[in-house]
């Protein structure tokens, strides 16, 4: 295997150009403000932009994707190692010896993650507009939408972390926003709070490691902090590899802070598919492989990365495997294929490429096939429960063949695109070798098999077998507006795994910007190879045992009841009723005390200062009792005890 | 050389007296045409015509009229204020705009006045709250005989005192100020307040503030004792009059300037006349008192505790901390327990408070321009939140959370004023806090790392409180009672609007604030720690002795 | 003379105004035994100023003397009212200063 590695931020710090004689780079900072500027007209323009705004909202993400299509020639214009230019925008606060601008870094990584984002997000506000055509709210879910794309490009493009910390917290806003657009249900109001909570606290591990940064490492630009990890100790870089994982863990749905992503459901699908599949759960394995030098110099961290990646991989796909609600079986799915994800990135350089590329193309099949979902709902009366589904593949040919692409993509079909970034990762995590590799390796394994499992479940219990549907449903096929992007995304899914892999392309292109080692994918090798035969297998018996309980006998309408291990995933492995018991309960009765101490302690020692001195004045008051001559009885006995006094003085 | 500042503090006083006077002269009864041109004016012609009755209407005329010019001299005071931050050069880190006359010789008391770049922020942000918070309170006391027009000659009033504050450069000139403040605020709560409690939270607040106002009473005695001036110029610096003085004694006057500060600016345990007043404030009321007369609390500790006492800075410094941490924690806590939104945004304050006191005795540059930068972000973020509860409070006559729910189906655009104040309120990246917030909590850990990590749980628990009221007041099915509550006016949207693009312009891009912040950072931070190591010594061994 | 005799009468003056207060009932005489303790006083004052000849003692009874005459002016003004409103120059009927 041809390894090459290449640390740009530490080797050639100043090679990091600057947009300076790139007109194109110098207005990278569009890429952003154009979205940005889509959300504050339609937010600030109330009812008047009703009848544009839809169209606008879905213009402007599509200028950003031209925009960064140009970006990206520019770029592959340039030599390997001159790809990585910080674009200074203007400068945000600066504090003494602390900066924080708005300065964007422009790099292969960012780059991708911009032509993801924009992409798919175009493809999703077209799809849009068909899917919230009903909704009187629908100028607000654009509005949304805008402030989510530029909230997230934000986060990519940023060149320090108080930059990508406001982007990452932007996204979290926006994610809150959308998934609690029907606001008037309380469900979704409560799920949306539950999500922008568990985020904060994984927001608190980033805010606590940028000021172990500033505070140590002097900076929190990247370029800085990367150039002084050297000479850090390790505890210091321990602490930061371990909070950067707490907030990415937050934001992708890792454990523990997992329990916010099945909720998350209640928005509209495809806010579902872009953010809560897509994009924004992605940022934690931009995040880890961003800040990959720091954890490549805190090899704890990076197991703990591994750790948490491996057990949310197949806590995701039993929860999936268990679920019922289509878009909640698809969430665990995510769940699982981010900590996939996780663990790659977690193994350093070597799986950095292998992540990424999963990244992308997971970005568009699980898009697919969760746009497929809301087109199956649009065609159910909203109905969820695919107990009642059954039998929709000759009701709906195109929402069919498009959900079956990705179906086929993410359970990893020889030569499709998930087949292409899920045999990198098993063949990286085989690579590590020994023990760690082998355990590592079987676990990714075993994922497949779940992947497997589930997706086959759900296709067969929606599209195949007896229709099963509620009383009044009549499926249709969706509109064009909603199909199109459902090709697209599905064509991408057939054969963005391949561009990418074909002659390394992706690897050789992204190995500057991150340091990452680039593997030689030997499409042979992959499918001789012990893992490749393995993930093959897999493949063949996850597919089977769904048939075998799904789709050889019928289904039933109503879940059984099932045994303990069925009942733990369908309730997401308890992981709500451990917050609840270790964290919500505790804050309450915690939050009465102190409501009662307040009242009856710090209060009242204040009101009863007060009534004493109330007291003992009206007790002094009773002794004026108004008698002149008791008055001057007291005046005798004061001027005998001053003659007295000074009597006996004297 | 035009005096800047003594024209900012007597336009409003000049206007208080004046409107008050226009408030009882009557005008002809005829003019109606004018109360309508008055009432375009005021609500953009989108309120409701009021329900006047005729025998009234000639007293509304001239209320009107009064509020009007009450307005108008808030503007102006503005256009004041703004010109003279213009002016200001942020390169210099003394007082700036300065003037100095005798006021009583024989004790060495000074009218001076002088603004560095902290007192220049906190006047623009008084500057920039009143005339909103007329506009958002214009409506409220129509029922009142005056119409109103008393509530508003007291803003003016209070926004004199406030600007004088922040501007006097003469200890004994502060202590004034500090203690004039009462009275006009005294009223709005007492008189002009809301509910049955409001005489006695108006009389908790006087009493507590009055006890911390006696204790500084003895401390600037002292000082002048100690220092024979009054005169903040002369006192300060390396060469002051009180550069010498004992550390035991300075230990002692600090404590005296202090515990007025920490009540004023309430600090745990002395902050519960706080949620009182504040629910029994009018909206306007508690964003002037919470928005800017409590910072003149911390300002205080910033300006006078650490540069007046250098030597006695270090025997202080863990215990505000640990005070400010538990404030930050308490006040966040209760605040999530409470039910009253005004109670609600008062606890939250308590919490915000903790921050700024962190910042200012972290003793580190950036988390005393965090503090500083704090005390503004903090006053448009809460006073845009309390005016927002204010439209609330005014459509149903109640604040408590109970009685609101699924808001923003009716009132989107009230329900989206409310959530961005609340995001600001917890620091939301992009809004204005969050600068603050940030500087403060990197400056904290520099100080002490244990210390930024408890008040970062402040911001984990700050989106709970936040987004669980908005959740329970604006979200979830609108109940039949408020299926008729009306979006906000064009009137309210000018009163609150302002507020919100503050916020994002200086969450994008607080740089102008912070270079007229840094400068005088850089002194109170030099003066932090350079005398520090010299009296670590000496205030090691009173704590020792005690 | 001894001037002593003459502190000794201002002793004794003293002595019968204070009990007369606080015996009398009448507020007349109350009032005039309030005087009588005054210009014992007085003369208190112009004895020791004999005594140590110096003229301080003097002009403090001048005070004293112009006070007195403030007194009565105001005092027998509030007996009067009393005594028309409540037809008693009893003390002990009058308790308005009470709280």
């Amino acid at each position: 295997m041809a390894v090459v590695t290449h640390h740009a931020y530490l080797a050639a710090e100043p090679a990091a150009a600057t947009a300076a004689g790139s007109p194109v780079l110098s207005f990278a900072w569009l890429l952003f403000a154009l979205p940005l500027a889509g959300a504050a007209i339609l937010l600030l323009g109330g009812r008047r932009t009703d009848k544009w705004g839809h169209l606008l909202g879905t213009l402007l993400p599509v200028a950003s994707f031209v925009l960064a299509v140009l970006i990206l020639f520019d770029l592959l214009g340039r030599a390997g190692d001159a790809r990585s230019v910080s674009v200074p925008v203007y400068e945000w606060f600066t504090v003494g010896g602390f900066s924080a601008g708005v300065d964007l870094l422009v790099d292969p990584l960012s780059i991708s993650f911009v032509l993801l984002i924009t992409f798919v997000g175009s493809l999703i506000h077209v799809y849009s507009i068909g899917y919230m055509a009903e909704d009187p709210g629908r100028r607000r879910f654009f509005a949304y939408l805008n402030l989510f794309v530029a909230a997230m490009l934000v986060l990519v493009l940023a060149d320090n972390f108080v930059l990508l910390f406001l982007g990452w917290e932007g996204v979290g806003l926006a994610s809150y926003l959308l998934i609690g657009f029907w606001q008037y249900k309380p469900s979704a109001a409560t799920a949306a709070k539950k999500a922008f909570l568990i985020n904060r606290v994984g927001d608190l591990g980033l805010l606590v490691a940028m000021m172990i940064m500033f505070a140590v490492l002097g900076a929190i630009s990247f370029s800085e902090v990367f150039a002084a990890v050297p000479g850090a100790g390790d505890g210091i870089l321990l602490a930061v590899g371990l909070l950067l994982l707490l907030g990415a863990c937050g934001k992708s749905a890792q454990l523990p802070l997992q329990a916010w992503l099945l909720d998350a459901m209640e928005g509209p699908t495809p806010v579902s598919a872009l953010i809560h599949a897509a994009t924004m759960v992605t940022a934690g394995v931009y995040l880890i492989v961003r800040a990959g030098p720091i954890f490549e110099a805190a090899p704890v961290a990076q197991t703990a990365v591994v750790t948490v990646g491996a057990a949310t991989m197949l806590a995701g796909g039993i929860i999936a495997s268990a679920k019922d609600d289509i878009k909640k079986s698809l969430a665990g799915s995510t769940m699982s294929q981010i900590g996939m994800m996780v663990l790659a990135a977690g193994l350093g350089p070597v799986g950095y490429v292998a992540a990424i590329a999963h990244l992308i193309t997971h970005g568009f099949f699980k898009a697919g096939l969760f746009l497929g979902a809301g087109s199956v709902m649009h065609a159910m009366n909203e109905g969820v429960d695919m107990r009642r589904y059954g039998g929709l593949a000759p009701k709906m040919p195109i929402t069919f063949a498009t959900f079956g692409v990705g179906y086929l993509a993410i359970i990893g079909v020889p030569l499709l695109s998930g087949w292409w970034t899920k045999e990198s990762i098993i063949s990286a995590t085989f690579g590590v070798g020994g023990t760690t590799g082998l355990v590592l390796g079987s676990a990714v394994v075993l994922g497949a098999l779940l992947t497997a499992f589930y997706m086959s479940r759900m296709v067969f219990m929606t599209f195949l077998g007896e229709p099963r549907w509620e009383e009044g449903v009549h499926p249709h096929e969706s509109p064009a507006n909603m199909t199109v992007p459902m090709v697209l995304l599905a064509i991408g899914s057939l054969a963005l795994g391949a561009f990418l892999m074909l002659g390394d392309r992706f690897a050789t292109f992204l190995a500057p910007a991150t340091g990452a080692e680039v593997h030689h994918f030997d499409v042979a090798h992959a499918f001789t190879a012990p893992y490749g035969l393995a993930a093959l297998v897999v493949l063949v018996l996850g597919v089977a045992v769904a048939w075998a309980l799904y789709l050889r006998k019928p289904v039933v309408e109503t879940a059984p009841k099932g045994n303990l291990v069925t009942v733990a995933a369908s309730r997401e492995l308890y992981g709500n009723e451990i917050n609840e018991g270790l964290v919500m309960r505790p804050g309450q009765v915690l939050t009465k005390a102190l409501v009662v101490i307040e009242d009856k302690v710090v209060d009242a020692a204040v009101n009863g200062l007060g009534a004493g001195v109330r007291d003992s004045s009206s007790g002094l008051g009773r002794a004026q009792t108004g008698f002149a001559r008791s008055y001057a009885l007291t005046m005798l006995f004061g001027a005998v005890i001053v003659a007295a006094t000074l009597a006996v003085r004297l | 050389m035009i005096p800047w500042l003594t024209i900012a503090i007597a336009l409003p006083a000049i206007g208080a007296v004046a409107v008050w006077a226009l408030s009882r002269s009557r005008t002809p009864a005829a003019d109606t045409a004018q109360t309508n041109r008055a009432e375009a004016a005021a609500g953009g012609g989108t309120d409701t015509i009021t329900r006047v009755r005729p025998a009234q209407r000639s007293a509304s005329a001239g209320a009107e009229n009064a509020k009007r010019a009450a307005f108008g001299f808030s503007l102006a005071t503005l256009a004041v204020v703004v010109a003279m931050a213009l002016r200001f050069d942020t390169g210099a880190s003394g007082l700036q705009f300065e003037q100095t006359h005798d006021w009583i010789p024989r004790f060495g008391v000074h009218y001076a006045v002088g603004v560095d770049g902290i007192a220049l922020v906190l006047i623009l942000l008084s500057a920039v709250l009143v005339p909103l918070v007329m506009l958002a309170a214009w409506r409220e006391h129509e029922d009142r005989q005056d119409g109103g027009a008393g509530y508003f000659a007291l803003i003016l009033a209070l926004q004199a005192m406030m600007v004088g504050v922040f501007a006097a450069a003469d200890v004994f000139l502060f202590y004034v100020f500090f203690e004039a403040m009462l009275i006009p605020v005294y009223f709005m709560i007492g008189r002009y307040g809301r509910g049955e409690q409001r005489a006695r939270a108006a009389v908790k607040f006087l009493l507590y503030s009055l006890a911390g106002g006696l204790i500084m009473l003895v401390a600037v005695i002292g000082v002048y004792v100690a220092g024979g001036t009054f005169l903040w110029t002369e006192l300060t610096g390396s060469g002051g009059a009180l550069a010498g003085i004992d550390t035991e004694l300075a230990v002692w006057l600090f404590l005296g300037f202090f515990i007025a500060f920490a009540i004023k600016a309430p600090m745990w345990p002395v902050h519960t006349w706080l949620p009182d007043a504040a629910q029994a404030s009018r909206p306007g009321t508690a964003v002037l008192l919470v928005g800017v007369l409590d910072k003149v609390g911390t300002y205080g500790m910033l300006r006078y505790c650490l540069e007046l006492f250098p030597s006695a800075v270090s025997a202080f410094v863990w215990p505000v901390v640990a005070l400010s941490l538990v404030s930050i924690v308490y006040g966040a806590i209760l605040a999530i327990g409470q039910n009253d939104m005004m109670r609600l945004v008062a606890y939250t304050s308590v919490s915000h408070f903790g921050f700024i006191t962190l910042g200012i005795f972290a003793l580190t540059e950036q988390a005393q321009a965090g503090a500083a930068l704090y005390m503004v972000n903090h006053g448009f973020a809460t006073g845009a939140l309390f005016l927002v509860v204010g439209f609330l409070v005014s459509r149903r006559g109640s604040a408590e959370i109970a009685d609101y729910g699924g808001v923003q189906k009716v009132a989107p655009v009230l329900a989206g004023a409310f959530l961005v104040a609340g995001l600001a309120g917890l620091g939301l990246p992009g809004l204005a806090p969050f600068v603050s917030e940030f500087l403060v909590l990197i400056g904290a850990y520099a100080f002490s790392p244990v210390a930024a990590v408890i008040a970062v749980l402040g911001v984990v628990l700050a989106a709970l409180y936040v987004l669980w009221m908005y959740q329970r007041t604006m979200t979830g099915p609108t109940p039949e009672r408020l299926s008729g509550l009306k979006d906000l006016n064009v009137r309210e949207k000018w009163a609150v609007g302002p507020l919100l693009a503050l916020l994002i312009v200086f969450g994008l891009y607080p740089q102008p604030m912070l270079d007229a912040i840094d400068p005088a950072v850089e002194r109170t931070v030099q003066i932090g720690t350079a005398d520090a190591p010299a009296a670590d010594g000496a205030t090691a061994e009173e704590g020792g002795r005690e | 003379m001894d001037p002593m005799n003459y502190i000794v009468l201002a002793a004794l003056l003293f002595t019968i105004g204070a009990v007369g207060v606080l015996v009398r009932r009448n507020a007349i005489i109350v009032f005039m035994c309030v005087e009588l303790m005054l210009n014992a006083c007085n003369l208190a004052f112009v004895a020791f100023a004999r005594m140590h000849g110096d003229i301080e003692g003097q002009v403090i009874a001048f005070f004293v003397m112009v006070v007195a005459a403030a007194e009565v002016v105001v005092g027998l003004a509030i007996i009067m009212q009393i005594f028309r409103t409540r037809r008693s120059a009893s003390l002990d009927d009058a308790n308005l200063l009470k709280n």
